[in-house]
């Protein structure tokens, strides 16, 4: 239903999260657009510490709308390096800007391989359409 | 087979987010939720309730009967078109159901019930109706349209036809009558409502209702989904059927004892227990709580106090006060030090009276 494109640069896990590989080498974390429209109004995040270990797969941070609480999965290993501190007053950015503004945390990725594990852009656009059938 | 309101094709044409909600496909909201439901506590929005279950009941004795199955007291309702809001017990002072009951005639009145509930609710009432040669008659032929907000019952009275407005501009709260909507439609208008707003829930002959929700968006009522009459309903203090109480838990536990009417010599289902449990004190008791920290309390949080542990029964964001508000049931004489488990994460909680909003406003100590 969304006609928001999905950047064709992300990667993503079939639990709607995304990396975005940065010039620096850093991964990028958010959730995708279909996911903040499924969850609704989000008024809640609670984001990992700087510094702390993630693994691939593995809960690192939770969103809560006004429905329920989610598990945010990150999409590769490593330690967290910096989180996005607006969202504790702004919760909101990420119905906004899912893809850019309302990302959530920057992970300095262990093992890079990982990134393989992950479906591309058009992967993931056709799961998400599949998922609404 | 999920059950579809008469609605539904226009909720999905709206572009709504449909759920299932008890065994109905029902929008959940069609925006933004938060949104949705400011609209109603600043202005005027809508629900479609035809999920909702009517029942007309009819009978020389039906007062007589509604004396014996309802834990309200039906000798309130004294003029015609009265409504008075009730539990349905069992004989173990179980709520079996919560209801609004409207008196219609000495021989008729209206209850109208939850969904969830439909099929065990009219198995009840049929099975007490029977001692009482009371007719138990299911209106499903009905649409239900709940019009809420300040501004709520004006934008409704602006569609009715102009021999019936002063009338139904009128009528007091908690109180129902007929009167002819927009292109002749027949209304039951009822001054009742789920939001703590003022406003109407409407019954209309279903092959109307459609005709009847456009003009009141023509009218500029804006259309919400049940997404924002929960957190409404919280906000004002109302109770959820099955998630603040339930056959297990009495009035007393569930912070309705406002609603048990113990008038001389009524014999009603659940008495005895109601009675007994209260001499012998009662064990748990609803509370409303405040979060102050940053997060959302949750149905089926557990709370932790110093006489042992609760838990949280209705509990979200409250759009108003931008925080986490819930009822929770503890046991009695539990007034400090209340914790909530969160995740594995112990988090204050401010024990409150509710409601937890008035008029669009917070009230004192929230």
């Amino acid at each position: 239903m969304s006609s928001k494109e999905i950047p064709g640069d992300l990667k993503f896990l079939k639990s709607h999260e995304w990396a975005r590989v940065e010039d620096n080498g850093l991964i990028r974390v958010g959730i995708s657009d279909h996911a903040q429209e499924q969850l609704g109004d989000l008024v809640y995040v609670e984001l990992p510490e700087i510094g702390a270990e993630v693994k691939a797969g593995s809960g690192a941070a939770t969103v809560e709308s006004v429905k329920a609480a989610s598990d945010i999965y990150s999409p590769v290993s490593g330690e967290v390096v910096e989180v996005n501190e607006i969202l504790s007053d702004k919760p909101e950015t990420i119905n906004e800007d899912a893809y850019s503004a309302g990302w959530l945390f920057v992970v300095k990725a262990s093992d890079r391989g990982e990134l393989d594990e992950l479906l591309s852009a058009d992967d993931y656009a056709e799961l998400i359409e599949h998922e609404d059938d | 087979m999920t059950e579809k309101t008469v609605l539904n094709a226009t909720h999905r044409e709206l572009g709504a987010r449909m759920v299932d909600f008890g065994g109905w496909d029902m929008p959940i909201s069609y925006g933004s939720q938060i949104e949705e439901h400011h609209v109603v506590r600043r202005d005027a929005g809508m629900f479609d309730v035809s999920h909702m279950t009517v029942v007309d009941l009819h009978g020389a004795r039906v007062r007589e009967f509604l004396r014996h199955l309802l834990a309200n007291s039906v000798d309130k309702l004294k003029v015609q078109g009265k409504a008075l809001y009730s539990c349905m017990l069992n004989e173990q002072g179980g709520v079996i159901d919560d209801l609004i009951v409207y008196f219609l005639g000495d021989e008729f009145f209206r209850l109208v019930v939850n969904a969830a509930t439909r099929a065990k609710d009219l198995a009840w009432i049929e099975q007490q109706a029977k001692a009482f040669g009371v007719a138990v008659q299911e209106r499903p032929e009905f649409a239900m349209v709940a019009v809420q907000g300040p501004n709520a019952r004006v934008k409704v009275i602006g569609l009715l036809h102009e021999v019936d407005r002063a009338r139904i501009e009128k009528l007091g709260r908690f109180a129902a009558a007929a009167a002819q909507g927009p292109h002749g439609v027949p209304l039951f208008i009822a001054r009742t409502g789920y939001t703590g707003e003022d406003g109407f829930e409407i019954l209309v002959p279903q092959e109307q209702a459609v005709t009847l929700w456009k003009e009141l968006v023509g009218a500029g009522v804006a259309p919400c989904g049940l997404g924002a009459r929960d957190t409404l309903r919280l906000e004002a203090g109302m109770n959820l059927y099955g998630q603040d109480m339930d056959e297990s838990v009495t009035p007393w536990e569930a912070g309705l004892a406002w609603t048990i009417a113990l008038d001389e010599g009524r014999d009603f289902i659940g008495r005895k227990a109601l009675e007994a449990q209260k001499a012998a004190g009662v064990p748990r008791t609803m509370v409303g709580l405040v979060m102050d920290d940053k997060g959302v309390l949750r149905h089926g949080q557990k709370v932790l106090t110093d006489r042992g542990e609760g838990e949280i029964l209705s509990g979200s964001f409250s759009p108003t006060l931008s925080k986490s508000v819930a009822f929770a049931r503890v046991p009695a004489g539990v007034t400090e030090g209340l914790r909530v488990d969160i995740r594995g994460r112990e988090v204050p909680v401010r024990l409150v009276k509710f409601p937890f909003v008035r008029d669009g406003k917070p009230c004192e100590g929230i």
